[in-house]
């Protein structure tokens, strides 16, 4: 093996270990969130939070599965939104990167300074949220969750420059000599060929999806229509009460029925958290290529 | 195949920065005046679901910004639009009261100084991280410490909260338990301002950093291998390359995401000065509030609409102002960085 242009050994095994410690503290957090929900309440009332709990307890998932119906909806909303968001935004994405692509396209110009303005300037968030709510009337809908992510500037970018730089224009051509239509060259060459593309717009809206809370935070108040980010969200609303005063004037036992135990929440978080990171090592490879195509993603 | 071509098309481009700019926006090719003819039809239908999308959320947001001009008042019994339309012309009057208002001396400097820090750090660790984990041996390993390290860019800042909430609880958190073992008093996180900046910055590049390695980690790779092979012939150490080969082949991209992220001075990342700080608590108010957590705050409680609007409409054309002007300047600087 070659080791005539590396860095020494010495300066290898200290990088090693700057990167261990760096990867460690990446995770431990959610290693430590896991070991508090499955800590006993008595564990974690006398000792606090700690690594390896005195006593384990798995009562926090038995909570959780005795509430299964509040959870399952919660659940069903994540992925209700989560799939047919990352459907609606593909298709729109690629449909749109793919016009953009084709050079003699009339409208290029139009469709491209369409697609640029919102990157360099938007109403903010009081315009967007001053329509949705009273002209589109997304208050207390799905769509709320769904439309407003669908698309984003810089995925149509992602794919028009896959498109322009990886489908050669004399299958297009060829296609079109056959007598194909732009909608059948679309589905059955560009959709097939672009599967690369695809799974990374698909990723970076899945992700975006699971893990939104804000739009559920504006829009949301139908407690049927919550997810499980949103869900973790209303809990945070307690502890906030808390933190701000501490002793507020509550019984120990007003305190308990109002909240959910600390165990339980950790152990939402965990329910998020563990799709998640069981997933995504998979699909790591593609997030890297769509943030090298696309070079940034803001 | 077809990934081979593409990885060649990433190094080719120097990390993709050239992409960016191949948005040419047809003012070449205006010389012949084109018929319009059917495949036009098509691929206009093709970019129309898109199209519909960017009128409805993106162009019907910037028409809805009249209501930071008016004095609205809901007229009853009309649709919202007659009452947008009826309502009194002010002028700049919801402007001149946001910015002669106590909170915005505050929120300008906090938005501004943590975006600085954010930037100055999202680039220096992230690029040191990356030089660093292409020098070492073990492919395999710098694989499993990238996947690691990339993880926490997958967590909501609320899920991230509650891992913030289990170090800084003040009676169980573990900062606190480890306090009293060492005989430190106890500290109460939540309520002392003191201490946020540093866990703010703290948490914003734990957050970052890894995904970020990754995006700078990939422009390394892309460098010609020849350029080092020169490099050793020529007498120069690892640290002398990464100075003068790796540094200045990377250049390129550093110079985009500075500039994307100088055009977004003005906006902070929500879910981190709301969710971490557990929703901005009074005590840590003027330490930890933005114009996005004032603005959202606001928009929750009962101030008017419109003085809310006006607030998010300075945000927005001030971040329309600046992502423009460090266009500008670095086009004069480089012209083959720029953006736009």
């Amino acid at each position: 093996m070659n080791r005539l242009n590396e860095i020494k050994w010495t300066t290898n095994v200290l990088f090693n270990i700057v990167f261990l410690i760096t990867s460690l503290i990446c995770i431990i957090p959610v290693f430590f969130v896991f070991m508090i929900s499955v800590s006993s309440e008595q564990s974690l009332a006398e000792f606090g939070y700690r690594f390896i709990p005195k006593y384990f307890s798995g009562s926090a998932y038995v909570f959780l599965w005795n509430e299964k119906n509040m959870i399952l909806q919660a659940l069903f909303i994540s992925v209700l939104v989560t799939v047919l968001g990352t459907v609606i935004g593909v298709f729109a994405t690629t449909t749109m990167g793919y016009a953009l692509s084709r050079r003699n396209f009339i409208l290029k110009g139009f469709y491209t300074w369409v697609v640029f303005i919102p990157m360099i300037f938007n109403g903010g968030m009081v315009a967007s949220y001053v329509v949705n709510v009273n002209i589109l009337g997304l208050k207390d809908s799905i769509w709320a969750l769904i439309l407003p992510l669908a698309i984003s500037p810089f995925n149509i970018i992602i794919t028009k420059t896959f498109f322009k730089s990886t489908i050669p224009d004399s299958i297009i051509e060829s296609a079109k000599i056959d007598g194909a239509s732009q909608f059948s060259i679309f589905m059955r060459i560009v959709v097939p060929i672009s599967k690369p593309v695809i799974a990374t717009i698909a990723l970076f809206l899945t992700f975006a999806y699971w893990n939104d809370w804000f739009q559920s935070s504006l829009y949301i108040t139908n407690s049927d229509l919550i997810s499980l980010q949103a869900l973790l969200n209303n809990m945070l609303k307690n502890i906030q009460y808390i933190a701000n005063n501490p002793t507020a004037g509550l019984s120990l036992q007003q305190y308990k029925n109002q909240m959910p135990t600390e165990s339980v929440r950790m152990a939402i978080a965990i329910l998020i958290v563990v799709p998640i990171a069981c997933a995504y090592p998979f699909f790591q490879k593609y997030f890297i290529t769509g943030l090298t195509i696309g070079a940034v993603k803001g | 195949m077809l990934k081979t071509m593409l990885i060649f098309d990433y190094k080719r481009k120097a990390g993709g920065i050239k992409l960016m700019k191949s948005l040419n926006f047809g003012w070449k090719k205006q010389k012949v005046k084109k018929k319009w003819t059917k495949e036009d039809s098509e691929l206009a239908v093709l970019g129309l679901p898109a199209f519909i999308w960017f009128a409805l959320f993106s162009y019907l947001p910037m028409f809805g910004l009249i209501i930071a001009f008016k004095n609205y008042k809901i007229k009853p019994g009309h649709s919202f639009l007659y009452s947008l339309f009826m309502s009194e012309w002010v002028g700049f009057k919801n402007f001149k009261f946001f910015i002669e208002s106590n909170a915005f001396y505050m929120l300008l400097r906090n938005t501004v100084l943590y975006n600085i820090v954010f930037i100055i750090l999202g680039i220096l660790i992230p690029v040191t991280l990356a030089i660093m984990i292409s020098l070492i041996y073990s492919k395999f390993k710098s694989k499993v410490y990238q996947t690691m390290m990339f993880f926490p860019h997958f967590m909501s800042w609320v899920v991230v909260s509650y891992f913030v909430y289990a170090f800084l609880n003040p009676d169980k958190g573990l900062l606190n338990l480890i306090f009293v073992e060492i005989g430190k008093d106890p500290v109460k996180w939540y309520s002392s301002p003191k201490y946020w900046p540093y866990i703010l910055v703290f948490m914003q590049v734990w957050k970052t950093a890894g995904y970020s390695m990754v995006v700078y980690l990939a422009s390394i790779t892309g460098i010609d291998g020849s350029l080092y092979e020169a490099a050793v012939i020529d007498g120069a150490n690892k640290f002398k390359q990464a100075i003068y080969i790796t540094l200045p082949s990377i250049k390129p991209i550093v110079i985009m995401m500075f500039i994307l992220n100088v055009g977004k001075i003005f906006y902070s990342d929500f879910g981190l000065f709301y969710q971490v700080t557990q929703r901005v608590p009074n005590s840590l108010y003027t330490t930890v509030s933005t114009f996005d957590t004032y603005i959202y705050n606001a928009l929750q409680s009962n101030v008017a609409i419109e003085k809310t609007a006006a607030a998010s409409f300075f945000q927005a054309v001030a971040c329309c102002i600046t992502i423009l002007l460090a266009n500008y300047i670095v086009s004069k600087i480089d012209s083959d960085s720029a953006i736009i």
